[in-house]
């Protein structure tokens, strides 16, 4: 074997992942700090008041942001699971367990802020409409899949059952992303998508884009964290854990 | 720039309740998520270091 080939596989173990994710929190937090000050700085002062929505409009540079992390994460969090049910690794396991709250948290912020939205541009905090509909239902599934594995013992069984909920659950994602054109819906259609060239001004969408980019990088830093307390829960009697730094002192 | 005086950011063209509830809220959650996260480390931390010091005193 070429021994200069990263060998992947070896920080699929939960001894060699904790430390080089111990590692990458703070590059990750600061990221999340640079991308944060500059997306505020352009969403509050250089893009323009909408011409429609007003200053209300300037919602959408935390709703849209938290929309897309609360789909993106279900994606990884059921891949994970996914891994963790057909390689039976025990790290896959931990990382849909440390992203589930994350997620949870990210589509709360969407139908919180997307409320805040609708209360002054439709007249209403809520309506069933499919765009909504499905993003609370996503909502309902992190719930779900947090709470199956709670009520699970054994650590290995909470996995495999919650892998299941958490692939079941995929089908909702596509469902969410393309309501706005498959059902006639109170909610407005994508600003952005990859076929047309975006329906916004330009510092509009960079604002946008840095808010993303702020969230993604916050997610990941805050999943890293919860995945090392994780870690240390379920390796508990393990020797390496014993030895420690952290524990030794 | 967008903005004569503070006032008026403030008060965000009429829709401050809304644009600083949906901010404010999500700042919040962003500040609360990484605390709460530090809590389980040092709650797991501690636990692990008080059954360190359970086998050195066993093993006197």
């Amino acid at each position: 074997m070429n021994n200069k080939i990263i060998n992947w596989f070896r920080y699929a173990s939960p001894q060699s992942f904790y430390p080089l994710a111990g590692r990458m929190v703070p590059w990750f937090w600061a990221l999340t700090a640079a991308f944060g000050v500059v997306g505020l700085y352009i969403s509050f002062f250089v893009a323009p008041t909408d011409a429609q929505q007003g200053e209300g409009y300037r919602i959408i540079f935390i709703h849209v942001p938290a929309s897309w992390m609360s789909m993106f994460i279900y994606c990884v969090m059921a891949a994970w699971a996914g891994l963790g049910l057909i390689f039976n690794t025990r790290l896959s396991g931990m990382m849909a367990s440390a992203l589930a709250p994350t997620g949870a948290l990210m589509a709360f912020l969407s139908l919180w802020t997307g409320a805040l939205w609708g209360k002054p541009m439709w007249g209403a905090w809520w309506v069933w409409d499919a765009r909504l509909t499905s993003e609370l239902i996503l909502f309902f599934l992190y719930i779900g899949f947090i709470a199956l594995q709670s009520a699970i013992d054994d650590p290995r069984r909470a996995d495999k059952a919650g892998a299941i909920l958490a692939l079941v659950g995929v089908v909702n994602i596509p469902i969410i992303y393309f309501s706005v054109k498959w059902w006639n819906t109170l909610h407005q259609g994508s600003t952005i998508n990859l076929t047309k060239a975006p329906s916004m001004a330009q510092t509009m969408l960079w604002g946008m884009l840095l808010m993303a980019l702020c969230f993604w990088m916050y997610s990941i830093a805050v999943a890293l964290m919860r995945a090392r307390a994780i870690i240390l829960e379920r390796e508990t009697h393990t020797e390496w854990v014993k030895q420690l730094v952290e524990v030794k002192s | 720039m967008n903005w004569n005086s503070p006032a008026e950011f403030f008060a965000m063209g009429g829709y401050g309740l809304y644009v600083w509830g949906s901010f404010g809220v999500t700042l919040v959650v962003m500040i609360a998520e990484p605390f709460l996260v530090r809590h389980r480390r040092s709650a797991i931390l501690r636990s692990l270091r008080r059954e360190r010091i359970a086998e050195e005193l066993d093993q006197q």
